[in-house]
């Protein structure tokens, strides 16, 4: 079985500067994925570049959680839309060389 | 070195207050925010100057020491003496009046110590202020680092197969993993191996974009494969067995007897591996082309016309 490292809260919060209402805000949301662990509250690491990023878009740009569960779903579009455009180019590649 | 025009960053004039600096940044910001436009080094590179059109227009003392020095900037110091020197002179001719003059000028240019820790600050603010936001008024606001991108030329052979690659950005190494199966146009980010942070804020990231070299033989569509294979009359007419090239190696396969110009046949697992996914290959599919035999001898000429008046008969 993989094994998932996890990242407390409480370190997190205190290294970004950031509130834990905050953390948990997005937990609500379901932007993220909060576990709680013999009472202490955990992140996977693998969800850390994606919290950071949210954090960034709070306290550099002030966007709120709504205008941050926004912008996530319009980047995740974004990214599929990117997906799906190179997969076309190359397509079209394989008929542009004939 | 150029002068930078911060108020024409932030699209603002002279007479700007601190609510209208604060308003065009967040604006532009909220424009050009890295998080916003994942790879795209334009929008990042416009982001650095409103970051740094901010950091001095938003700092009162900063501000003030570029508003007085503006295109002149160059020669702030020699300024800087030429007007103490005419204080001098008041003072020992009676003057005194202007006493306070000269307080705060010039401590910008005292703290080169601190230069190098600006991130990504052009040399203008830098040889300005010495470094980057490190005065003593300055906003605490921590800055993400620049994003890299960088392209990656692959040949068809090695996308095939997860390997590893050293690269060198910005003068360092880094070595990754490429895996199998990456597509042409792809980008991969590696966190945290992009431009330094400003005032301790986080690296940015790096992007790697993959060039992936077409292959004469194959086509390639995801992880499916395309490959044309000519067969003679007689194998397509008979049937047969062939070789056929493919990516692991020669394969045998069986041609059925009538096989028609133009067939499709699939080989499952054949094709290209499946991008992360160990052990998944996509499919060849193989187009026969029936070669036509040209130069017939007499004696072959003599048959195929036999044989055409037995099957118009």
């Amino acid at each position: 079985m993989a094994k998932t490292t996890l990242i407390s809260t409480t370190d997190f919060c205190t290294w970004h500067e950031v509130d834990h209402t905050f953390i948990h805000s997005l937990g609500d949301a379901g932007l993220i994925e909060i576990m709680i662990i013999d009472k202490g509250e955990f992140i996977p690491e693998t969800q850390l570049q994606h919290l950071e990023k949210m954090v960034r878009l709070h306290h550099e740009l002030d966007i709120n959680l709504a205008g941050i569960e926004a912008i996530t779903h319009l980047l995740d579009r974004v990214e599929t839309l990117h997906q799906e455009m190179r997969s076309l180019k190359n397509r079209l590649r394989l008929y542009e060389e004939d | 070195m150029a002068f930078i025009d911060y108020y024409k960053i932030l699209g603002l004039d002279k007479n700007a207050s601190e609510k209208d600096i604060k308003a065009a940044y967040r604006k532009l910001a909220r424009q050009y925010h890295p998080d916003l436009n994942p790879n795209d080094t334009e929008a990042n590179k416009k982001f650095q100057q409103i970051n740094e059109a901010n950091e001095v227009l938003s700092d009162p003392e900063k501000r003030k020491k570029y508003d007085k020095y503006g295109e002149h900037w160059q020669h702030g110091e020699e300024h800087e003496q030429y007007a103490r020197q005419q204080q001098q002179n008041r003072q020992q001719y009676g003057g005194g009046q202007y006493s306070g003059f000269g307080g705060g000028y010039g401590q910008g240019f005292e703290s080169y110590e601190d230069f190098g820790g600006g991130g990504d600050f052009s040399d203008f603010f830098q040889q300005m202020f010495g470094g980057g936001g490190s005065g003593r008024s300055r906003s605490q606001a921590k800055y993400r680092g620049q994003d890299f991108t960088a392209e990656l030329q692959l040949s068809f052979l090695e996308a095939a197969e997860t390997h590893k690659q050293t690269l060198t950005v910005n003068g360092k190494q880094i070595r990754i993993t490429i895996p199998a199966g990456v597509e042409n146009g792809q980008t991969i980010k590696i966190a945290g191996h992009g431009g330094s942070g400003s005032n301790g804020g986080p690296a940015g990231d790096l992007y790697i974009s993959f060039a992936v070299a077409n292959d004469p033989h194959f086509k390639r569509s995801g992880a499916d494969l395309y490959a044309n294979k000519q067969i003679d009359l007689y194998t397509a007419v008979l049937g047969g067995e062939i070789t056929v090239d493919t990516l692991t190696g020669k394969v045998k396969l069986k041609v059925a007897a009538g096989t028609q110009n133009n067939t499709k046949v699939k080989l499952k697992g054949k094709g290209y591996p499946v991008y992360k996914k160990e052990g998944q290959f996509g499919d060849l599919y193989l187009t026969y082309e029936v070669q036509i035999p040209t130069n017939l001898t007499e004696k072959q000429k003599e048959l195929f016309e036999k044989l055409a008046k037995s099957g118009s008969s």
